[in-house]
């Protein structure tokens, strides 16, 4: 496979499928670099995705590579704007698979409302796998807005966007050639965040909920915060399939990735209201007041069991899944 | 708050340690939060049940070898490939060209197996009677398919002497949460010989933390009665006799044996291997019997049989957590010292 070479070969992969699936006026000058209006404060990030396999039940690897940029921007208080994608394709990738990645990432980007700027392919030896990398910028549009996760105080509401555990369980379905209805969660979550971001309310801290699952980044926000956090097992959604599954293979939804989950942190007077606004958006509707910040062991999360036990929740230790976004 | 949860909450009889035998209840006694619902006189110790932890050394060394060898493949549960033998696991083999696979289920072989003919493909085959019950389905499928490329290192353990072992040592026990899946294979009628003969209760239990907290209370009752019997707390899917078609499907592929086991040593008639009749699925299983951890602090052993509990040991939290663990115990999510570690438990 020659279409690495960045001789003619190239420019005929990016000619028929990146220019036709991205076209947009940036892109389509060709140039080194996008040269692009900008904002007097921006996010930037990146993410690369190897997720295997690349087609899963609710997404595939494009679909994840343009929402998992897009939601570490939107969780950072921006809106999400920019998105560059660089491909490592080993021999052996189908045309046709790259094609339906290609079009699936367009499809994200429209709805994320971001614009594919610049890309780069590589071609490497292997056995047809496909690797994407994205890096992105947003505008911080919202003065004065500033989340993080050292802001969680006593008397803090935790809120969950929605069911846990779909994507590692379509992941997994997938891989082990298990038929059930689980589909992946990927999505992108810039309208939910941006609803709090401009809606004026005391967010302490945002984030998406990816690979260590909640109990990963809540035991962060309750380290950075020197805070105990303590959540209630019962509040917490987690659908009959991917909890018919976890009991099966011994797998513990506040550990499983997500990737179309967010949850943040808000002032008690502001829970309800949070609340209202995640559940209106898109991808809200399971949205759920899951825990608060309690006085207690600072760095420390607890979850308060369905059985009325209780048990410290440390961050995820080992592999969980490889290869999993 | 019902009865028994009171009655477990404010307990202030006679101090009591209750073995929890199965892995898969350590983990579900952690998940639930159960130990914060006791009264710090009833005490809950791990016990040999996860199939990991109470491999010894020569066995995982044996496996490592046996991935080094050319067109050969070890199958595993994960687990197994963090595991560290006499002086490396798996995954640190990786390296010098060790080549191993995981595997979610035995049967996963057949596939394997069928499309890379080339190979031999080893199954880490370790495990308690419910397993054991696989392993035989997987070696009807070979026998049946004509798959010849499937072989089995086994280090298979079966339950009610080693509870017997138990018993006998000084760790003083005064009940067991008896394991719910392999009873549902041998019967809870297995473990009444050594209720009987120890005056120890057993309960057959559920995995749900209700069932475990039900379980526990009759426990306690029935050690403070001096009761020495079976109590079968899981009926609805644990029989007296147990599962004859999964024994009948076991006793066709396997025989007793002699098992070496973690900390304990090799227990006469406590393990299962190979009939002879299908010795050339056997991947040189025998006589795999010494344990020498590759750090010899490691108290594994001891945590295994209920001497000690994890935090007890020196290397616990400091040198040995689940990423850099020193014995088995600390690998299998089921093992008492990654059990205790990830839940904080003390």
């Amino acid at each position: 496979m020659a279409h690495g070479s960045g001789g003619k070969e190239t420019s005929d992969l990016i000619a028929s499928i990146f220019a036709k699936h991205f076209n947009n006026p940036i892109l389509a000058k060709m140039e080194d670099s996008a040269v692009i209006p900008g904002c007097a404060r921006i996010a930037m990030t990146t993410d690369s995705f190897v997720v295997k396999p690349v087609f899963f039940p609710g997404g595939d690897i494009g679909k994840i590579a343009v929402c998992g940029t897009v939601n570490d921007l939107a969780m950072s208080g921006s809106t999400p704007k920019y998105l560059t994608c660089g491909f490592i394709l080993e021999e052996g990738a189908e045309f046709e698979a790259i094609e339906r990645i290609v079009a699936s990432m367009a499809k994200a980007a429209k709805e994320a409302n971001v614009i594919i700027v610049g890309g780069d392919t590589k071609v490497i030896e292997g056995s047809g796998g496909i690797y994407i990398n994205t890096a992105g910028v947003g505008f911080m549009d919202v003065s004065g807005f500033e989340a993080s996760s050292s802001f969680c105080a006593k008397g803090d509401v935790v809120i969950l966007s929605g069911t846990l555990g779909d994507h590692h369980a379509a992941i997994l379905s997938a891989r082990m050639n298990i038929e059930n209805e689980i589909k992946s969660d990927c999505a992108p979550l810039h309208v939910m965040a941006s609803a709090l971001v401009q809606s004026g309310l005391k967010v302490k801290s945002m984030r998406d909920v990816t690979r260590g699952g909640l109990a990963t980044v809540l035991h962060e926000f309750a380290v950075a915060s020197k805070a105990c956090i303590r959540i209630e097992e019962k509040e917490i959604p987690v659908s009959p399939q991917v909890l018919g599954l976890t009991g099966i293979l011994g797998l513990d939804p506040l550990y499983m990735a997500n990737e179309g989950k967010m949850v943040t942190v808000v002032a008690k007077e502001d829970a309800e209201k949070a609340l209202e606004l995640m559940r209106k958006s898109p991808y809200g509707a399971h949205a759920a007041i899951i825990g608060t910040v309690i006085p207690g062991d600072t760095g420390t999360l607890l979850l308060h069991t369905a059985t009325g036990g209780t048990r410290t929740l440390t961050e995820l230790y080992g592999e969980g899944l490889p290869r999993i976004c | 708050m019902t009865d028994y949860r009171t009655f477990l909450g404010e307990y202030d009889g006679k101090p009591m340690r209750i073995m929890e035998v199965c892995g898969t209840h350590t983990a579900a006694i952690s998940h639930c939060g159960i130990p914060s619902l006791l009264s710090p006189k009833i005490e809950l110790i791990s016990g040999p049940g996860c199939p990991v932890c109470v491999t010894v050394t020569e066995y995982i060394d044996r496996l490592v070898a046996l991935s080094l060898e050319s067109n050969t493949v070890v199958a595993t549960f994960g687990d197994m490939i963090r595991v560290p033998g006499t002086s490396k696991s798996l995954q640190d083999a990786r390296a010098d060209g060790a080549k191993f696979r995981m595997v979610y289920s035995p049967l996963d072989l057949i596939k394997l197996a069928r499309e890379e003919t080339d190979k031999t493909f080893v199954f880490a085959a370790v495990g308690f009677e419910t397993t054991i019950a696989v392993y035989a389905s997987l070696l009807d499928e070979l026998i049946a398919q004509g798959i010849r490329n499937v072989k089995l290192l086994t280090s298979l353990k079966t339950m009610p002497l080693v509870i017997d072992w138990v018993c006998r040592s000084k760790s003083g026990i005064d009940g067991f949460l008896a394991p719910g899946h392999v009873s549902v294979i041998t019967g809870s009628d297995l473990f009444a010989p050594i209720a009987k003969e120890h005056t120890i209760p057993f309960a057959v239990a559920g995995f749900e933390g209700e069932q475990i907290l039900v379980a526990l209370y009759a426990l306690v009752k029935l050690i403070n009665a001096h009761e020495g019997r079976v109590m079968n707390m899981y009926p609805s899917v644990v029989t007296a006799e147990g599962n004859k078609t999964a024994q009948k499907l076991i006793a066709k592929y396997f025989e007793s044996s002699d098992a070496a086991w973690r900390g304990m040593g090799v227990i006469p008639r406590s393990g299962m291997k190979l009939r002879a009749e299908y010795e050339a699925y056997d991947a040189g299983s025998e006589n795999l019997y010494s344990d020498r951890g590759h750090n010899a602090q490691c108290r594994c052993a001891k945590v295994i049989t209920g001497a000690e509990k994890p935090s007890a040991c020196p290397l616990f939290g400091s040198v040995c957590t689940p990423q850099t663990p020193q014995g088995a115990c600390m690998v299998s999510s089921e093992g008492s010292c990654h059990s205790y570690f990830a839940n904080r438990r003390r």
